[in-house]
């Protein structure tokens, strides 16, 4: 062993808004602190999230927390677990004005109060009517979500450990959790960081397909940590789509320019969406757009010498429309399609933007696993919040405005939780002798004889082949046969993964050593998806399949659990009883 | 992942004039919160290939330092840069 050690009343990895928000509850509770972070935390993936936090604030028409709820049961195609949901709209209006207090500069209303915007999915009265529910600060919520909490948590004294990468759970004979093997990114020094309890906080993982709206720090760390210590991993198959990725680049086109009048063309020079929605046409929902564009590429009629993409036509706006309204947008059509868009059409692909799935946790934060019988046993001193948990609240499908609110409401609540935790267990407890040992086990495969004859794997070779297959096997259009042929193609890269050796062996800064270690997360996450996407026979939110369009709620209104050792999945209930009002049973998802 | 991400050129022509630890430093933080800023940048170091000054690399430490947002601005052609050491950067930036 003969690490070096630190101790911490409670660690943090991942310093997103979920990290942030959970260690200043922490910090603020006189805690001793860590966040560890692989990138300055004001430089985390939350900085991308536009939209705003869903909240019933009821500022410009009658709202409450029971029709937001109503929502997100039904956003999720009632797979999102409802004690989970209740507690998430009802702590909403708190969070939110709590933030106001630490200086969040919201947009405002004439008469002081915090404006809110209307957003997809969001309606007044069970359905009846839309209602204005997003909080924003324009178009730059999570940025400005991100400076508030960082702010924040400097007064209270977090300490932030930047440029560190947590390696591996350290877990003791009894499966409690007590801290992480990591590596300190500019040194190459390897620690045990030691706590009283851990809190995963390390967001998605869209990096394992080819077409990602999620910048590149995106590799589900945590997911693969959390796989490696035995622990499952919860509904994986369920990725949201963005239906406008730009072909090749990923980089989102925001659903306003078809809500200004951009349209959708396939090779033909059809508008394709009039024939699957005649009603809403190209501004139906998300999804469904998303299979639509599939469909088309699918049937042979993409656009480009692949036929492997539509296009987005906007030019018929004009330039002064263009120039005025959606000025970000022109910028990103000439720097990654090059195309002027006041004049051609831009390429777009269906691009995967969120993972509904993750670390299955409760309420309050605490991950959970299958323990004698009990389908949600506590992993003592662990948690997970954000969008690499999976509590469940968004199920099958996310409602926009939800995932701000998810990480500010359960990394509050997790904060809550973990601070109880700390004043009942006065003590430490100890390291095991082999904790270090699967960190450095890894660590020196990497750098092992492979390595040095040559005859190993590159890292980038691999993780490109990953994003190919689970484009290709796993993304839209989804069915049996590309399923099952994926399966075996992830299996045979995960072989190959075993097999990634670095020719650099030095310590400082060593990158390589740091992407070859992320594509070992990103498999875990790859396997755990496509394996519970094959098993799930039916349709629900965003796991499609063309041979079994149809939710089933017979036999698949549950939870699916991917267990790492076999590649084995199980399963466990949905949460239906809310805690204190009547649950809302499944219905027809009709727009 | 830097999937667009380049080694450091073993035989380059130019002499680098940043070492190999530095240029590694530069690379990790090119790592942003959002996919827009990580493309540019990985193109702009695929096309340098650690063939980077000194006083460049004071512009990009400079750069680096800026919020994602802020740097998208820049790099998108909303904002100017209001120091002169950058607007030489930001144009290679741009055309990257």
């Amino acid at each position: 062993m003969g690490l070096p050690v630190r101790k911490f009343d409670a660690l943090v990895v991942g310093a997103g808004g979920a990290g942030m928000r959970a260690s200043l509850q922490l910090a603020e509770a006189g805690l001793s602190v860590a966040v560890l972070s692989k990138v300055f935390p004001t430089r985390s993936h939350t900085v991308a999230a536009q939209g705003g936090i869903g909240a019933s604030l009821g500022n410009m028409s009658d709202d409450n927390w029971y029709w937001h709820m109503f929502d997100t049961v039904k956003g999720s195609d009632y797979l999102g677990d409802q004690d989970a949901i209740e507690f998430m709209c009802r702590e909403a209006p708190k969070v939110v004005y709590e933030l106001e207090h630490f200086g969040m500069p919201f947009d405002r209303n004439a008469d002081g109060t915090i404006y809110q915007r209307p957003f997809g999915g969001h309606s007044a009265n069970f359905g009846e009517k839309p209602v204005a529910r997003a909080c924003a600060a324009a178009d730059r919520t999570g940025h400005a979500l991100l400076h508030t909490l960082y702010q924040r948590n400097i007064r209270a004294r977090t300490q932030f450990f930047v440029e560190w990468m947590a390696l591996d759970l350290i877990r003791d004979a009894d499966g409690d959790v007590l801290g992480v093997t990591a590596l300190e990114i500019e040194t190459g020094e390897v620690w045990m960081l030691q706590a009283k309890t851990t809190l995963f906080a390390t967001g998605g993982a869209g990096r394992i397909f080819a077409a990602s709206t999620n910048a590149f720090i995106n590799t589900g760390d945590g997911l693969g940590m959390t796989a490696r210590a035995g622990l499952p991993l919860e509904d994986m198959e369920f990725w949201q789509f963005h239906p406008t990725g730009v072909a090749g680049a990923g980089v989102l086109i925001t659903e306003g320019v078809r809500g200004e009048g951009g349209i959708l063309l396939n090779c033909n020079g059809e508008r394709f969406m009039e024939r699957y929605a005649p009603t809403l046409k190209d501004l139906a929902p998300r999804d469904f757009v998303s299979r639509s564009m599939d469909q088309e590429i699918k049937e042979g009629r993409g656009c480009g010498p692949d036929k492997d993409y539509v296009l987005l036509k906007l030019d018929h706006l004009g330039p002064e429309v263009i120039l005025k309204r959606l000025p970000s947008i022109h910028e990103i059509a000439v720097k990654f399609a090059n195309v002027d868009c006041t004049r051609e059409p831009i390429p777009v692909v269906p691009t995967i933007h969120y993972q509904m799935g993750g670390i299955p946790t409760n309420y309050h934060g605490q991950v959970v696993a299958p323990r004698d019988g009990d389908p949600e046993a506590v992993v003592s001193g662990f948690y997970a919040i954000g969008e690499c948990a999976c509590v469940s609240v968004h199920g099958a499908n996310r409602l926009g405005t939800n995932s701000l609110l998810d990480l500010l409401v359960f990394g509050r609540a997790a904060g809550n939780h973990i601070v109880d935790f700390h004043q009942r267990n006065k003590e430490h407890k100890p390291l095991p002798r082999d904790a270090a040992d699967l960190a450095l086990s890894r660590l020196a495969r990497l750098d092992g004889a492979a390595a040095a004859r040559g005859a190993g794997e590159q890292t980038q070779d691999v993780g490109n082949a990953l994003r190919r297959t689970m484009q290709a096997h796993c993304g839209v259009f989804r069915n049996d046969e590309l399923l099952t042929s994926g399966v075996s193609k992830v299996m045979e890269i995960a072989e190959q993964v075993r097999r990634i050796a670095i020719g650099d062996k030095s310590k400082v800064f060593n990158t390589a050593r740091v992407e070859a270690l992320e594509v070992e997360n990103l498999i875990e996450v790859a396997q755990a998806t496509i394996v519970s996407a094959q098993a799930r026979q039916e349709s629900r939110g965003a796991h499609a399949r063309s041979d079994f369009d149809q939710r089933d709620d017979a036999n698949w209104h549950k939870h699916t659990l991917w267990h790492r050792a076999g590649n084995r999945l199980s399963y466990k209930p949905v949460h239906m009883k809310p805690l204190t009002v009547d649950s809302f049973p499944p219905k027809a998802r009709t727009f | 992942m830097m999937e667009n991400g380049s080694s450091f050129p073993a035989g380059a022509k130019e002499p680098a004039v940043i070492d190999e630890r530095s240029w590694a430093r530069l690379r990790w933080r090119c790592r942003r919160g959002m996919l827009e800023n990580d493309i540019v940048l990985a193109r702009y170091l695929d096309k340098t290939a650690g063939a980077i000054g000194e006083q460049e690399l004071a512009a990009l430490d400079q750069l680096l330092d800026m919020n994602d947002n802020e740097l998208w601005d820049l790099l998108s052609g909303r904002t100017e840069p209001s120091d002169e050491k950058l607007q030489c950067l930001v144009r290679q930036l741009r055309s990257a």
